[in-house]
């Protein structure tokens, strides 16, 4: 299964949606998506409510996609990440790298300034 | 651009020189063995000695059929290693293995069958056996498929914790068993996944340290076995029997369906650390799963047969495991693989011990001749990555070499002291002629670890392999029934008693002895000198309903029931108290064995023998009854612990302190709950100073300290 990507500017930053799969197939075509967005220093949420199955190679890409805004100082937060994908990236350790959705917006309420993509 | 991404090079082994069954490769590097990931493709690397030719085959993920066979060029072979990168593969998406061409010979040591497709010994992932319980397709030819993996786990800045030895406690579980029951409450029950969810539990348990029996790839349903009562079929549950030596079980993973076992661990071992809690392996280099003549060749039979198991001069397999096969541990190919099998796991997935299995097999010549200095132990010993890890052995193994006390240590190896074990146990029972070697074995067992101090001696009273702790208070014999053997495995030697009744009973008399004798056992074992085990439920009680072998029993024969964390809180509190009394009390673990010698802030020495009367010692044939003041350096605490294995209660005369300190009362679990246990620190003073009656079947244990006002 195939990825599709599409960026979406708005007033507090841009937003990439994804549908489909990211695997090792796919996840390169979804790090040429995100680096450059990374680099432009602008708060960056990833839409994966319409992302199915996310495999090992696809959370390694998600990683380096942080690792990568945590240099730059960019805030990078998931939404919309479905059970499965939330249960494999939780018992796997990756989702204690990223905000996700809930959690971002909770904080966001607490603390408004600039956060970096760390969770704990 | 980030730092991360401006040092990309260019490398001249990226690119191709030949071409393979329409694949463009090149030599790889003999080393690392393994499937390695390069830029642009994949090393493959694997040692055959007596191999005429070596190939490839890789499988689109799932699929029955190869969907590529490459022979390895000659010019690939450098010494006895045949290595090759192949370019443009997708490492998630495939799986591979060998096929191995060379003599059929087994009078010879030889087993080449180029139709089977091997394992590669040095696989860091398996598939065939994702999840756990689930049929597997026998009809395919290859079950045990190697995958290739990434090593990036992002780590932080966790390392191993490196706890001084003398300062664990250490609790025996077994991942799936841990979290199965349904009582368990966990999102993933009988995994990694499970286990982490449950660390908050150990770590109000107290225990800074988890061995967990083996999790390296092992076949399940391997066994053939059903109970005879129900006809369920049995699983090879324990896991004594690797497939594959440096993949963590899938089957163990809530998300092995997808690959992910290795990540799975690794997370569970990061949060563990965070908690303070070291992650113990234990290990089987003795024996694979291939078995002997009969058994299925997997990896080592059809690669290099004669190198890596132990063989007779006709050919057959020496069977010093009881399991059929015996690895070649000292063949110096196979010192290689066990060292590097071990720093892989070191290094990758930062474990901090290993307790080797039938570890007496470690030291066995070629031919099966105990070694006076073996390379294998000392090789580990001295090893730069395992410098700090710790090395137990289960000294002994099923061809009769029992080592315990003598076990080659190098200054770095401890032991299970299964005399430890036996002793206590038969102590408690209210054996005569025991309270002497008792003695010796809480002392840290001086007379067998004189020279390698007291943290050689891994105490224990329970373990996986026999009676639970409520079972050895329960059975007077084993009952293996379950098993489908007749009764006839596990062992008979057991030095259980069952207070009166033999399995469960409603006489709430022999209930309460059987309660008071858990917790005599649990406060000898957490007031020993030398490092405690507790086997993972004793806490709470867990039973086996007698059955001292549960190696095939998946199920609530062996998983822990988690309804029993408040059907039996009495017992799980004192076992939690017992164990911060430890962690409070230095002189209680002290690396060097006591030597009677005055410590002079006190005027006491560092351990002192006692009786009903203080300073006599009983150590007559009839006697059940000692009591020991162990006192540290500087303002230690002196700690009294009295033990009476006799069925009548004894008057005792407590020894004097000094310095304007008084005797307060820890524990007596001869008393009901809550008064059979303290918090540490806040015992409450004796009201008679020099006397204390003991009951019947008790411990007592006092602490000499300088009263707290506020108590």
């Amino acid at each position: 299964m195939s990825l599709n990507v599409k960026e979406r500017r708005n007033k507090g930053g841009t937003v990439l949606v994804a549908t489909g799969e990211i695997n090792s197939e796919t996840s390169g075509q979804l790090l040429q998506s995100l680096l450059p967005l990374v680099r432009e220093g602008r708060p960056l949420r990833i839409d994966l409510t319409a992302v199915t199955y996310v495999s090992s190679a696809g959370l390694r890409t998600l990683l380096v996609v942080y690792r990568e805004a945590q240099h730059a100082g960019v805030a990078v937060t998931l939404y919309g990440v479905s059970e499965e994908v939330r249960f494999v990236m939780s018992a796997t350790g990756f989702l204690d790298f990223f905000e996700t959705g809930e959690a971002a917006a909770a904080q966001s309420k607490a603390k408004p300034a600039v956060k970096t993509a760390v969770a704990r | 651009m980030t730092e991360a991404r401006s040092e990309q090079v260019l490398r001249v082994d990226a690119y191709p020189t030949h071409e393979v069954g329409g694949y463009r490769v090149r030599a790889g590097k003999p080393f690392p063995f393994g499937a390695n990931v390069v830029p642009g493709g994949v090393s493959f690397s694997v040692f055959s000695d007596q191999a005429t030719s070596m190939t490839l085959v890789i499988f689109k993920r799932g699929e029955p059929e190869p969907m590529a066979e490459l022979e390895f060029p000659e010019e690939f072979r450098t010494g006895s290693v045949f290595a090759m990168t192949v370019f443009g593969l997708d490492h998630e998406n495939i799986e591979y293995g060998y096929r191995a061409d060379g003599p059929y010979d087994p009078v010879s040591g030889h087993r080449f069958d180029a139709r089977q497709v091997l394992s590669d010994p040095y696989a860091r992932l398996i598939s065939g056996r994702d999840v756990w319980g689930v049929e597997p397709d026998r009809s395919r030819g290859y079950q045990y498929r190697s995958r290739v993996c990434l090593q990036d786990f992002d780590w932080g800045d966790d390392t191993p914790l490196g706890l001084p030895a003398e300062d664990l406690v250490v609790y025996e579980t077994h991942v799936r068993g841990f979290t199965r029951h349904p009582s368990s409450g966990v999102t993933a029950p009988g995994t990694f996944a499970g286990l982490r969810e449950k660390i908050p539990y150990l770590k109000e348990l107290g225990v800074n340290c988890v061995e967990l029996l083996p999790v390296f790839e092992f076949d399940e349903s391997d066994n053939m076995r059903s109970n005879p009562e129900t006809g369920e079929h049995l699983f090879d549950y324990w896991g004594y029997n690797t497939v594959s030596f440096f993949a963590p079980k899938a089957g163990y993973a809530a998300t092995g369906r997808y690959g992910m076992q290795g990540d799975e661990f690794r997370t569970l071992i990061k949060d563990l650390h965070a908690a303070g809690i070291e992650v113990i392996l234990d290990v089987v280099f003795n024996h694979t799963a291939e078995g002997n003549e009969q058994g299925p060749t997997i990896s080592f039979k059809g690669l290099d047969n004669a190198t890596y198991y132990m063989l007779t001069p006709e050919g057959y397999y020496f069977n010093f495991s009881g399991t059929g096969n015996t690895v070649n541990c000292n063949h110096p190919v196979v010192r290689n693989f066990v060292l590097d099998c071990l720093r892989h796991w070191v290094a990758d997935y930062h474990i901090d011990g290993f307790r080797f299995d039938l570890a007496a097999i470690l030291g066995r010549d070629l031919d099966g001749t105990p070694l006076p200095n073996p390379p294998l132990l000392e090789m580990l010993a001295y090893d730069p990555v395992l410098r700090h890890t710790k090395l137990i052995a289960e000294a002994w193994d099923a061809g009769g070499l029992y080592e315990v006390g003598n076990f080659p240590a190098y200054g770095r190896w401890a032991e299970w002291n299964g005399k430890y074990r036996d002793t206590v146990r038969s102590f408690l029972k209210g054996d005569p002629g025991v309270t002497g070697e008792l003695a010796t074995r809480i002392a840290g067992s001086p007379d067998l670890y004189s020279t390698r101090g007291t943290s050689a001696s891994v105490n224990f009273l329970t373990a996986h392999d026999g009676f639970t702790l409520a079972d050895l208070v329960s059975y007077n014999d084993k009952h293996n029934e379950a098993n489908g053997e007749g009764n006839n495995d596990g062992a008979n030697d057991n030095n259980s008693w069952n207070c009166g009744a033999e399995g469960p009973t409603d006489d709430p008399e022999i209930n309460r002895l059987r309660t008071r004798q858990m917790k005599n056992a649990i406060a000898i074992l957490m007031t020993s000198q030398g490092i405690p085990m507790l086997l993972s439920g004793d806490e709470v009680a867990r039973t086996q309903q007698g059955n001292n072998n549960t190696y095939c029993q998946d199920n609530e024969l062996s998983w822990f029931d988690w309804d029993q964390v408040d059907e039996n809180a009495e017992l799980l509190r004192f076992t939690r108290e017992m164990i911060a009394f430890r962690g409070r009390h230095r002189e209680l673990r002290s690396t060097s064995h006591p030597t009677g010698q005055v410590r002079e802030s006190l005027g006491l020495p560092d351990i002192s023998w006692h009786g009903e009367r203080a300073w006599q010692p009983d150590w007559s044939a009839d006697s059940r009854l000692l009591a020991v003041a162990r006192c540290g350096t500087g303002d230690d605490d002196v700690v009294y612990v009295a033990m009476n294995a006799h069925w009548e209660a004894h008057d005792l005369e407590l020894p004097a302190l000094p310095h304007g300190r008084s005797w307060h009362l820890f524990a007596d679990t001869g008393a009901e709950a809550p008064h059979d246990i303290r918090t540490p620190g806040g015992e409450p003073e004796l009201e008679n100073a020099g006397k204390y009656l003991i009951g019947p079947r008790s411990v007592v244990i006092l602490v000499g300290r300088t009263p707290d006002p506020e108590l």
